[in-house]
């Protein structure tokens, strides 16, 4: 028998208790799409907070899914540790050219001061005035950049692994920085009303680093931070592979992993199922071009694969949907989440997939 | 004859554990039995597509990937160094370029690779549409190579090649990255000529390319 609708908060809480709500969570995370409910510019929209509040006011009400995700863009932290950020009229904004250009520029870097940086306190207006409108029926979701992983955005990628490798005494002294900002980061938006944090920590994922040195860095790392935020913190590996570390990253207390679309949801699922809840993995760059009836199976699939017994949130695989991807796709995704995922979810038994 | 399978298997350990003296120390073995040409062929070309077959297969990660190509390509550049008469003999010029990212990983280890495996290319670095067309055109480019992190830049190779194909340009475009693996169709779309899932994969991929365009490949 169906169970009575429940708001979007406690859908979610019931699937983190590992428990089967009304139906499956649906985490639009919609950043940029905002901007067109305006029929603004993306530079625009992210200008002002409550462009950001009436965006993802409209777009909660137009697809009905369960959070309101107040990540502005990735180089927001950048813009405020003084980097630049380059805006597209089509794409996210991006980080511009690093600002660390030496390892010796760490030893003379401090961490900014959020109640300084404008960028900062735009996303903490933003949540505020969000939660005064959406109370508890819906969790706002906050975003960190992890420590471990900020460093690709301050100073290249490239430069970055290097640093991991050869320099050690610096690479310790930027972790230390990014973790004090990260943690003091983190607090400021669970204090302006955000239900959750979400820790984006794609260089933890296997596929960046192995096993062994995220077990001395990123896992560690992740640990301390978390250990430091005050409320619930979901991981998310935005695309990145994480079932050969899913355990550890199950240690360092977080809640939710966002997975990708590379790993199969059931292998994942027999691994997290208890300990953490899978978000994820519809895939992101695919679905710019999904017709109707890829996107329901695309749904079907990720439901039948990780939603009996709760524990599961379905959602894009990247923690970011393209702007390319068309309101039509994203109609059908939310319309196909409700039709296949109400609890309990019987059909899946004889379902073989598509 | 050296023992090119003991070789290899000693050469990937030291470069999996990123250990710049070990794998030198391999490299200086193999070289005191064989020529420098066929070291690179019969080890370094072969242990960079194993490791970058371990990548997409998920047991080896983008860290080792770009530090080992590092490694191969410092060794490299010493036993065939820039100019040496059999690196990147007769082959087409080729270049490599970012488009509007910062993200120069993907970028540098397919470089690295390359020349690791003994082809020369000239590096772009961070480029934009109109820059990189022209650029390509004044070079004389016969092979470019594209790396993007962005599915936003990725969809600009689209651009680009319509651009270098209205103005006479016949260059074959290779593409790579991100949006490129999670979306196997998206290469095609962009009109490229060539895609590879892993960076390593870019030397069997140029050699194919080169080969539609009359050039016998280093294997």
């Amino acid at each position: 028998m169906a169970q009575p609708e429940m708001t979007s908060l406690e859908r979610v809480l019931t699937t983190l208790r590992h428990r089967e709500p009304d139906r499956a969570p649906l985490f639009l995370l919609l950043t940029m799409h905002g901007a067109k409910e305006l029929g603004i510019s993306i530079k625009d929209y992210f200008s002002k907070a409550e462009n950001v509040v009436e965006g993802q006011l409209r777009l909660r009400a137009r697809y009905g899914h369960d959070c309101i995700y107040t990540f502005f863009y990735a180089p927001v932290e950048i813009e405020a540790w003084g980097g630049e950020v380059l805006f597209f009229d089509d794409g996210p904004p991006n980080s511009g050219a690093p600002f660390i250009r030496s390892p010796e520029d760490i030893g003379r870097l401090e961490p900014p001061d959020i109640k300084a940086a404008p960028c900062l306190l735009k996303v903490l207006r933003a949540i505020e005035m969000l939660k005064g409108k959406v109370g508890d029926e819906v969790p706002i979701i906050g975003v960190v950049m992890s420590p471990f992983s900020l460093p690709v955005m301050q100073m290249g990628f490239a430069g970055y692994i290097e640093l991991m490798h050869e320099q050690p005494e610096f690479f310790s002294r930027l972790m230390r920085l990014n973790e004090e900002f990260c943690v003091e980061w983190a607090n400021a938006q669970l204090e302006a009303g955000a239900t959750a944090i979400c820790y984006f920590d794609p260089v933890s994922s296997t596929t960046i680093v192995p096993r062994e040195m995220y077990l001395k860095t990123g896992f560690v790392i992740a640990k301390r931070t978390l250990a430091r935020i005050k409320g619930p913190t979901a991981t998310h590996l935005a695309s990145g592979r994480c079932l050969p570390v899913l355990e550890e990253i199950a240690q360092t207390g977080t809640a939710v992993i966002g997975v990708s679309a590379e790993e199969d949801l059931l292998e994942l699922k027999k691994v997290a199922g208890g300990k953490l809840t899978l978000l994820g993995n519809l895939n992101g760059i695919e679905m710019r071009r999904w017709t109707s009836e890829q996107a329901e199976n695309a749904v079907k699939n990720a439901i039948a694969k990780a939603g009996p017994g709760g524990g599961f949130i379905l959602s894009d695989n990247h923690g970011e949907i393209p702007w390319q991807v068309t309101e039509e796709v994203l109609l059908v995704i939310s319309e196909t989440a409700r039709k296949w995922g109400g609890y309990p979810l019987k059909w899946t038994k004889d379902y073989a997939g598509s | 004859m050296s023992d090119f399978v003991r070789i290899r298997e000693e050469f990937e350990q030291a470069l999996l554990l990123v250990n710049r003296v070990s794998a030198l120390n391999v490299m200086r073995k193999a070289i005191g039995t064989s020529p420098a040409i066929e070291v690179v062929e019969q080890v370094v070309v072969p242990v960079m597509e194993k490791i970058g077959a371990g990548w997409e297969r998920g047991s080896i990660a983008l860290s080792q990937i770009y530090m080992s190509g590092r490694i191969c390509e410092e060794l490299v550049d010493g036993i065939l160094p820039p100019g040496s008469p059999v690196r990147g003999k007769d082959q087409p010029k080729m270049a490599i370029a970012v488009l509007e990212d910062y993200h120069m990983l993907g970028k540098r280890i397919v470089y690295s690779s390359l020349r690791a495996g003994g082809f020369e290319l000239q590096n772009f670095g961070r480029t934009e549409v109109d820059d990189l067309v022209g650029r390509v055109k004044r070079e004389g480019i016969e092979v470019l190579l594209i790396s993007t992190l962005m599915l936003r830049s990725a969809l600009l190779v689209k651009q680009v090649k319509a651009k270098l194909v209205e103005s006479g340009s016949d260059v074959k475009v290779v593409v790579g990255g991100a949006p490129f693996r999670l979306d196997d169709q998206l290469w095609k779309d962009v009109g490229a000529d060539g895609t590879g899932r892993t960076a390593s994969e870019a030397l069997t991929i140029v050699s194919e390319v080169i080969g539609g365009i009359g050039w016998p490949s280093l294997k």
